[in-house]
């Protein structure tokens, strides 16, 4: 029987495989090798604090890259950081990392930016490599045919200490998606996987690595990609995986880690005869998603499988549950939290604050489609807008090609890279009560500050919803 | 038992993200919940669970589907530990979260949709005592027994506590085979 892409990167990263040979207990962990490791902030001070108590070393310091993205003000950064404890957290990192030589691109580095956004930008992303970071969102890097997924702090440890990790192996499933959707330029890589989780749920994928597959895929460019396996975990995923072709080695020429020339033209023909799911591969579960007919995806409650089109009205909670009398509950708390009345079309929701940004979507290309959209026209008065770059290489492209002038003059704030107000660790933060049209990944009660109500979209539904001070369908618009 | 009726309880609301700026492993305890805890003027909230005084020092939290969903921060499992609770029984958790579990000596149990059903009957009704055994993978509530699954490495890990770094280090000529020799290919050597 053949092998599917992800038993093909997890065999090849096998140090001890306990679940088979020693124990023949067949649930047992695997040790496995970590070929990346990236670092941030706010999940590895206790990670390095125990390595140090304990006279660990970190086995390989030049397999790992840091950077500060959860904590970093966006605002103007020759200012002093105001809050104590950010910076505090933020020098931690930068005496951890010389302290154990790990490469760190800080707050006043060129390069800095979120973690998900600047592995790949400096090809420290290869495909049918193993990558791991503290952070959920991990499974960006899945876009590149790496096996990437997120860990805990401990973990972290571990693998600083190691550079393996054990890992019980997870299921495979493959996600086929069908059609090619009208008016394509206005549904986005966003709008298909929020389809996505809508129909797995946000435990859909628990225990499983997701391959994502259809012709849509392969069109894709790879920051379209990225947003795909980026939210895998939201649908509860460990990993999101594409195969990697074209599209991917050309992403990768040129990029600082990358391998080059002959050596970069050497691991293309192995990658390309390697790194698919074979034809007889069996998955332990397949969805098939066809998305011919894919509206703008809007959430309207408080986990990422609270999915709406646009062109919808709110849905009662009976609608969401389908039966389920504990989903039924969520979604009464969801409607509550969200001030929401069932039966309003979503295009009525006027929103306070529009975020773009976020690893799922501040990405060059992102900021390109929605300047397309605000470009000429004006913020709506009643609504405060920001643009947050992934990095600060989005930020000088996006400048060279003038999107700042464009955002600005339509009324947008233009910042300085960072995670922002896709978690609101700094400053940037919804008031209670605040709605925002967000491009980032959660809509939970309280992530973009307390008490602020969130509805995740596409960079171009958000920039038109600046524009109207409320969702609308971009499909007229484009 | 604290009964804590609700699906889908992510990490954002087990420790929100205004207390990931510590760089210690401890002192989480006052902040778990804490949005749900408190309102926005500090005060508690009478309706959440938390601050009902029948449930004060409980060391079980039962509670429903995809427990732990969302974001990978350990605080989470550290401010379920610093509160005081050593157990939480759930229909499913969310991958990273079950995983940080044990790494804190906390210890995930899941049951089935109905054996859930049960105790959160009980539980309405009663001030339930439940007696568990790790060893015996057992839960014993008002004379019902049930059996939870674990596999054997992760109850180990906990029965023993384990310095998880110190036995993978013990295997490092075999993680040494795999850096010189074994590997399909060497990832390694472009970032030298």
């Amino acid at each position: 029987m053949g092998k599917t892409l992800f038993e093909k990167v997890w065999d090849s990263h096998v140090v001890i495989d306990d679940g088979n040979k020693n124990t023949g207990d067949t649930n047992a962990p695997s040790l496995i090798y970590v070929d990346r490791h990236l670092v941030h902030e706010v999940t590895s001070p206790q990670a390095f604090a125990s390595l140090k108590q304990s006279g660990r070393q970190v086995r390989h310091p030049e397999l790992t890259i840091a950077t500060t993205d959860h904590n970093v003000s966006t605002e103007n950064r020759t200012l002093p950081i105001v809050d104590s404890v950010s910076k505090m957290q933020l020098e931690t990192l930068t005496r951890n990392c010389k302290e154990f030589g790990i490469t760190i691109y800080d707050i006043n580095s060129p390069e800095q930016g979120i973690v998900h956004v600047i592995g790949p930008e400096l090809g420290f992303t290869l495909p049918g490599t193993t990558i791991v970071c503290g952070d959920s969102h991990t499974s960006t890097h899945g876009a590149f045919g790496a096996l990437a997924f997120g860990i805990g702090t401990s973990e972290v440890e571990h693998v600083l200490a190691t550079q393996c990790i054990w890992m019980y192996k997870p299921k495979s499933f493959l996600i086929k998606i069908e059609g090619n959707p009208r008016k394509s330029h206005a549904i986005t890589s966003k709008d298909i996987i929020l389809k996505i989780i809508r129909k797995i749920g946000t435990d859909g994928g628990t225990g499983t690595v997701i391959e994502y597959r259809g012709d849509v895929i392969s069109r894709l460019s790879m920051e379209q990609r990225m947003t795909i396996c980026n939210m895998s975990i939201e649908g509860g995923a460990r990993a999101g995986l594409i195969a990697p072709d074209e599209t991917t080695f050309n992403y990768l020429k040129g990029r600082r880690y990358a391998p080059k020339e002959t050596e970069l033209e050497g691991l293309i023909e192995f990658w390309t005869a390697n790194l698919k799911s074979d034809a007889n591969a069996k998955f332990d579960r397949v969805e098939t998603i066809n998305v011919t007919d894919l509206a703008p995806q809007v959430t309207w409650g408080t986990n990422p499988s609270m999915v709406a089109d646009i062109t919808d009205s709110i849905p009662s909670p009976e609608e969401f549950a389908q039966g389920n009398e504990n989903k039924r509950k969520l979604a009464v708390r969801a409607l509550e939290y969200m001030n929401l009345e069932p039966g309003t079309p979503l295009t009525n929701l006027h929103v306070d604050r529009v975020f773009i940004g976020s690893c799922t979507n501040s990405r060059l290309e992102d900021l390109i489609e929605a300047s397309l959209v605000v470009k000429g026209r004006k913020v709506s008065t009643k609504v405060r807008a920001m643009v947050v770059p992934g990095s600060q290489k989005v930020k000088s492209d996006a400048e060279k090609l003038g999107l700042d002038t464009v955002f600005k003059d339509s009324g947008f704030e233009w910042r300085e890279s960072g995670c922002s107000m896709c978690l609101g660790m700094n400053p940037d933060i919804l008031l209670p009560g605040e709605r925002c049209a967000s491009t980032s990944n959660r809509n939970f009660e309280g992530r973009q500050g307390a008490g602020g109500r969130t509805h995740l979209v596409s960079p171009i539904m958000a920039a038109a919803c600046a524009l109207e001070g409320h969702f609308v369908d971009v499909r007229d618009w484009l | 038992m604290i009964p804590l009726d609700m699906m889908n309880v992510d990490t954002d609301q087990i420790i929100p993200k205004q207390f990931l700026k510590l760089i210690q492993k401890s002192g989480y305890g006052d902040f778990l919940f804490y949005d749900r805890r408190f309102g926005h003027d500090g005060r508690p909230k009478k309706d959440f669970i938390l601050n009902d005084p029948k449930f004060e020092k409980r060391q079980i939290l039962l509670t429903r589907d995809n427990f732990g969903c969302g974001s990978s921060r350990e605080h989470a499992v550290w401010a379920l530990f610093d509160y005081g609770i050593r157990v939480v029984i759930a229909s499913s958790f969310a991958d990273i979260f079950y995983n940080n579990c044990f790494k804190r000596g906390l210890l995930p149990i899941y049951l089935s949709q109905s054996e859930i059903e049960y105790i959160f009957n009980l539980v309405h009704t009663d001030d339930v005592i439940a007696e568990i055994s790790l060893d015996k993978q057992t839960i014993s509530i008002s004379g019902k027994k049930m059996n939870f699954n674990i596999d054997p490495t992760r109850k180990k890990m906990l029965l023993e506590g384990i310095d998880e770094i110190g036995f993978t280090l013990s295997l490092n000529d075999q993680i040494l085979d795999y850096e010189k020799a074994s590997r399909v290919v060497d990832y390694n050597k472009y970032l030298v």
